[in-house]
């Protein structure tokens, strides 16, 4: 059997390389986040095919709830090896919070007063973006809070990305 | 020992970074360029170095990316032998130091054993892993094995980090075969 997974600690520890690496190469924490995200958003584009691969039973959501129950329960179990809970969910029910209580990218990790705009976890907010697109899903993706507190992604419906049609073809 | 996480959303973190250094090397060499021609091509190491913008001084010294990967792997392997090799026993031979390596290092960070350990005893010794973790999500077969080289600088890294943890010094070069297959050579250095 080829192995199927890694130790947390080698995905956090490697992790942690390259967010250094990230903040030795740009000059301000904006542009490391910025970077982090955009990362996270490739990486979550190619995790929504094999997510659907091996989960046959989970069909079309049809709402937020069923969405983030779905994030937090079963993709985050399946890529990162811990649940979220659901949580603070709007009036409107368009938008809620996951709490991640340990997150094992954050497991090592301390920062100093000068890196406070930092987002150490931005990474897992552009892979869920990058994930929700690829079923044509356009969510807005907030990490409200991280180190040293528990994750917390906020998670805003934003619409349906619709096919584009060619010109002159009628749907 | 915490949670696993997916070997596929390693890889595929193994794999941004590979991209962001390759682009990072490609900008660089640009910038090398641009500022060679500004000064009519003339190489001049010392006044390179001696440059006041360490902008420019910066862009002569940085490595491939293959170097900046290696290095890269080499932090994290460090870090993680330190953890692995806290309760084993003292290791004191080159021989049982690439037996732990084969066998407790590359079970806990690629997930399985190293498939075989050759050595010419002289300080060269041969590792093969026949289903490499970071090379599991390519192809498998030789049509993607000349584009796997930078993927297999990390790794190489990985090992020189742990050895160093463990007070060896060498130099580990990697090729593949064969995809998922992969062969790390490691020479010991004289302490």
């Amino acid at each position: 059997m080829a192995p199927q997974t890694i130790p947390g600690e080698m995905f956090a520890i490697t992790y942690g390389c390259l967010v250094v690496e990230l903040i030795k190469d740009y000059e301000n924490v904006e542009d490391v986040n910025a970077q982090l995200d955009k990362m996270g958003f490739n990486i979550g584009l190619r995790i929504a095919d094999d997510f659907l691969s091996k989960n046959i039973n989970v069909g079309k959501c049809t709402d937020m709830k069923q969405l983030s129950e779905v994030l937090a329960k079963t993709a985050l179990k399946t890529y990162l090896g811990v649940t979220g809970q659901v949580t603070s969910w709007s009036a409107g029910g368009d938008e809620c919070s996951i709490i991640i209580d340990s997150n094992p990218l954050t497991e090592f990790v301390e920062i100093p007063d000068k890196y406070n705009g930092l987002k150490y976890s931005q990474i897992i907010c552009g892979a869920i973006r990058g994930a929700l697109e690829a079923m044509h899903m356009d969510v807005i993706v907030v990490l409200v809070d991280d180190v040293p507190n528990p994750t917390e992604i906020r998670l805003k419906f934003n619409r349906i990305i619709r096919e584009n049609v060619p010109a002159g073809e009628d749907e | 020992m915490s949670n696993n996480t997916s070997l596929l959303a390693f890889n595929l973190l193994h794999m941004e970074i590979v991209k962001y250094h390759s682009s990072c090397v490609e900008s660089i060499n640009k910038k090398k360029k641009e500022w060679t021609l500004k000064n009519n091509g003339e190489l001049d190491v010392s006044g390179i170095l001696k440059q006041d913008d360490p902008v420019i001084s910066q862009l002569f010294t940085q490595g491939s990316v293959e170097t900046r990967l290696e290095l890269m792997g080499f932090r994290i392997g460090q870090t993680i032998c330190e953890k692995v090799s806290k309760d084993t026993n003292r290791l004191s031979s080159s021989l049982e130091i690439m037996k732990f390596i084969c066998k407790d290092f590359w079970l806990f960070i690629f997930s399985k054993q190293a498939d075989n350990l050759k050595t010419n005893n002289q300080g060269i010794f041969v590792i093969f892993d026949n289903k490499f973790s970071l090379l599991m999500n390519f192809s498998h077969g030789k049509q993607f094995v000349s584009k796997s080289g930078n993927y297999l600088a990390l790794p190489s890294g990985i090992i020189r980090g742990a050895l160093h943890s463990l007070n060896v010094k060498a130099i580990v070069t990697a090729s593949t075969e064969l995809l998922p297959g992969a062969k790390f050579q490691i020479h010991l250095q004289p302490s």
